[in-house]
């Protein structure tokens, strides 16, 4: 079974809690015992129905103010596929959380009231979907029932949408109309509007292709750990041991370690499994090169003809995190792939407003759940690639060398 | 490696592998990053688990950080005998942090007829203090309770041991944030993404070895509190609580005090994934008496610096 990761926004307001207790619900991924805490709490709160949401608002700040603060995991598993939620709060005081639920999703899920159109908050999520390079995105229309199941509204909604989302890079785009409540299109086609022919959303969630996601042809793999056994039976041993971030490594191939650029082979893929012909994202291997070289964590193995870029200056779009503004001139620790070092903020070019998409280019500081485009000088070279290309050996975060906080997510652009 | 052969050619990985890849990254990361980890181990499945991913993850070297078990001294027998029977097949060091020694030194205070289940997080911590522990692993995973659904993988602590929710460091990519300062520790939890089922059918898969009371058995139980505890040294039932000998098996394994029993016949892995599959009650749910104290316990337990 292959696992897909999707990550939802949209308030309480949407249906976004009825739309995932639905498909948790159908898919008899919710316990007796939960339900029962839930209906419990519902009924001590005096709400008029039992309130989905309490399932996923996991931590008493959040039941106590009826929000939604952090990104809840949750799980569920069809016959044909396994998914894990990131149920990410849709507010804008928490593009943050929507940006860490984004970053590792294959799918991004948006909900839209029918009654209501795109609003600003539906704009911005498409928009933090499309930076962050979720490769598909599913726009659920929801509450067709409190709109007769009409086909003109969803029409109207998805050609609204899809004006704007020409603005946007966006992979692969599809629309659902739902009702999260009544169950429409969630799980089974509905007998409500014959005039979709697509199938239902959790069918779309089974379906989806996503094999071809995952960037299959820049040999990249960041030296994580080496592994060198202190003992007679592995005397000579001396692996190095990493998650494949890009392309297809297979035994015998010719490489090129960098920094250094000296060129050698790979003499074996081990596996505890045993050695396998060939690695591919996201498998964690351990290499054992031809050649005896000096390679340590943070070096990056590619192939000689096609490596990614070595510099010590990143255009990045970046998203802050934390409450102290970003300012030009700021240093910070960062870390991008299994390497750490330092980076200044040498430049922010300008500061994008996530509602309107307007540049502004006279902006000082990117304040928290801000995102702007900055130029960094590191104070040792990375090896990058556009996280267009490679979402691993394309992003970093920026910590706080003070308070230790991740304050700050960046995605790589090209250099021109 | 969990599946080869006729699906590389289409390079897609089960999602078994695909949870093993990413639980070995983060192990990876912490003994790359960190000084001194240590990895929670109490024969329970999801520390044996986690233990056989360390072996894979340094594989050929040996795990490269000891392992600790917090003992209540109110233990099932046969976990303890299985912990010890299994660090020394692995020969790695096994830490015992103990909570009757906690008590014998004053550290917590044992109230009569209360599980010790809660005092462990005082024994744990001094430990931790006491050894320098900068990196902690556990085996909590996110679908186990809503608030473990909230917490990160890398999970930062102050310097009292403190878990605090609303202030956490958002985690993107796979790019972990491990720095703290002198004192505080970071818990890891490299099963975060698993569920009950994958645990299940991994150790099917790898052919891991449990404790016995896993499986169904016949023992003798009494009910309280709406679960079946097991009658030993340190649980008796009183005198109108009714003894019964039936056939359990244990979903979760803690403390004999306040881990209840399941009926089951399910005697092997592939019956247990049968039942698991089916069941409508979540493990802690159905097991543990320390999860019922409130809606909010776990989070409770966890803000102080619990596993």
């Amino acid at each position: 079974m292959e696992l897909l990761r999707f990550a939802t926004a949209g308030s309480v307001d949407d249906g976004k809690s009825t739309l995932i207790g639905r498909l948790l619900y159908d898919t008899k991924s919710i316990f007796e015992d939960q339900l029962e805490a839930v209906e419990r709490t519902s009924r001590e709160r005096g709400d008029e129905y039992t309130n989905l949401a309490l399932l996923t608002d996991g931590l008493r700040a959040e039941r106590e103010q009826g929000i939604t603060i952090d990104v809840a995991y949750r799980y569920f598993a069809t016959p044909k596929r396994k998914f894990i939620i990131a149920d990410t709060p849709g507010h804008i005081q928490y593009t943050r959380n929507m940006v860490t639920g984004a970053s590792t999703a294959n799918l991004a899920l948006i909900l839209i009231d029918a009654r209501n159109g795109i609003l600003e908050q539906s704009r911005r999520h498409s928009f933090i979907a499309s930076l962050l390079r979720v490769p598909h995105l599913v726009l659920c229309v929801n509450k067709m029932d409190l709109v007769d199941y009409d086909e003109a509204v969803f029409e109207s909604v998805r050609a609204e949408f899809r004006n704007f989302a020409a603005k946007l890079e966006i992979g692969d785009l599809t629309f659902v109309p739902i009702s999260a409540l009544r169950g429409d299109n969630v799980v089974h086609r509905s007998a409500s509007m014959p005039w979709y022919e697509g199938p239902s959303l959790l069918h779309h969630l089974e379906d989806v292709h996503i094999a071809s996601d995952r960037n299959l042809i820049d040999a990249r793999f960041p030296v994580q750990y080496v592994i060198r056994p202190v003992s007679d039976a592995w005397h000579d041993y001396r692996g190095y041991a990493g998650t494949v971030a890009g392309g297809v490594l297979k035994t015998g191939d010719e490489v090129v370690v960098l920094p250094s650029g000296l060129a050698t082979r790979i003499a074996a893929i081990d596996t505890p499994d045993g050695p396998v012909d060939e690695a591919y994202p996201p498998m964690s291997v351990t290499l054992r090169l031809a050649d005896d070289l000096d390679v340590s964590r943070g070096d990056l193995i590619a192939r000689p003809q096609n490596q990614p870029r070595i510099t010590q200056d990143v255009e990045a779009m970046l998203c802050w995190l934390a409450d102290r503004p970003l300012r030009a001139g700021a240093i910070y620790a960062i870390k991008h792939t299994t390497r750490a070092a330092r980076a200044q903020v040498r430049e922010l070019a300008y500061r994008i407003d996530v509602n309107t998409l307007h540049r502004d280019e006279v902006a000082e500081a990117l304040t928290l759940n801000e995102i702007g485009r900055v130029t960094l000088r590191t104070t040792q070279p990375l090896f990058v690639d556009e996280y267009r290309r490679n979402r691993t050996t394309g992003s970093f975060i920026l910590i706080d060398e003070a308070t230790n906080q991740t304050v700050g997510a960046g995605m790589i652009l090209d250099a021109g | 490696m969990v599946t080869r052969g006729g699906v590389a050619a289409t390079y897609e990985l089960e999602h078994l592998a695909a949870l093993e890849a990413e639980s070995v990254h983060i192990m990876r990361e912490v003994a790359a990053e960190f000084e001194r980890p240590v990895l929670l181990f109490s024969g329970g499945k999801d520390s044996v688990l986690m233990l056989r991913i360390a072996e894979k993850a340094f594989w050929p070297a040996p795990v490269p950080f000891p392992v600790m078990h917090v003992d209540t001294g109110e233990n099932f027998p046969e976990v303890l005998a299985f912990r010890d029977a299994t660090v020394e097949r692995l020969g790695v060091r096994l830490m015992i942090a103990s909570v009757q020694e906690s008590i014998d030194t004053g550290r917590v205070v044992e109230r009569p007829g209360v599980s010790r289940n809660p005092l462990q997080t005082v024994t744990l911590l001094d430990a931790i203090n006491r050894h320098g522990y900068d990196a902690v692993f556990g085996g909590g995973r996110r679908d186990e309770e809503k608030a473990r659904a909230k917490e990160r993988v890398y999970s930062f602590r102050d310097d009292f041991g403190q878990w605090d929710p609303k202030s956490q460091r958002p985690e993107l990519w796979s790019l972990y944030n491990g720095r703290h300062h002198k004192g505080e520790h970071i818990r890891v939890f490299p099963l975060s993404n698993w569920t009950e089922l994958d645990i299940w059918q991994y150790i099917a898969h790898e052919s891991i070895e449990l404790p016995p009371i896993y499986y169904a058995h016949r023992r003798q139980v009494f009910r309280r509190d709406g679960m079946l505890l097991a009658i030993g040294p340190y649980t008796t039932p009183g005198p109108d609580e009714e003894i019964l000998e039936t056939t359990v098996r244990y979903r979760t394994v803690g403390d004999m005090t306040c881990t209840g029993a399941v009926e089951s016949s399910a005697a092997t892995t592939a019956d247990i994934i049968a039942e698991v599959a089916a069941t409508r009650i979540t493990e802690r749910g159905a097991t543990r008496a320390d999860d019922r104290v409130s809606e909010a316990a776990m989070e409770d337990r966890k803000r102080t610096g619990y596993f």
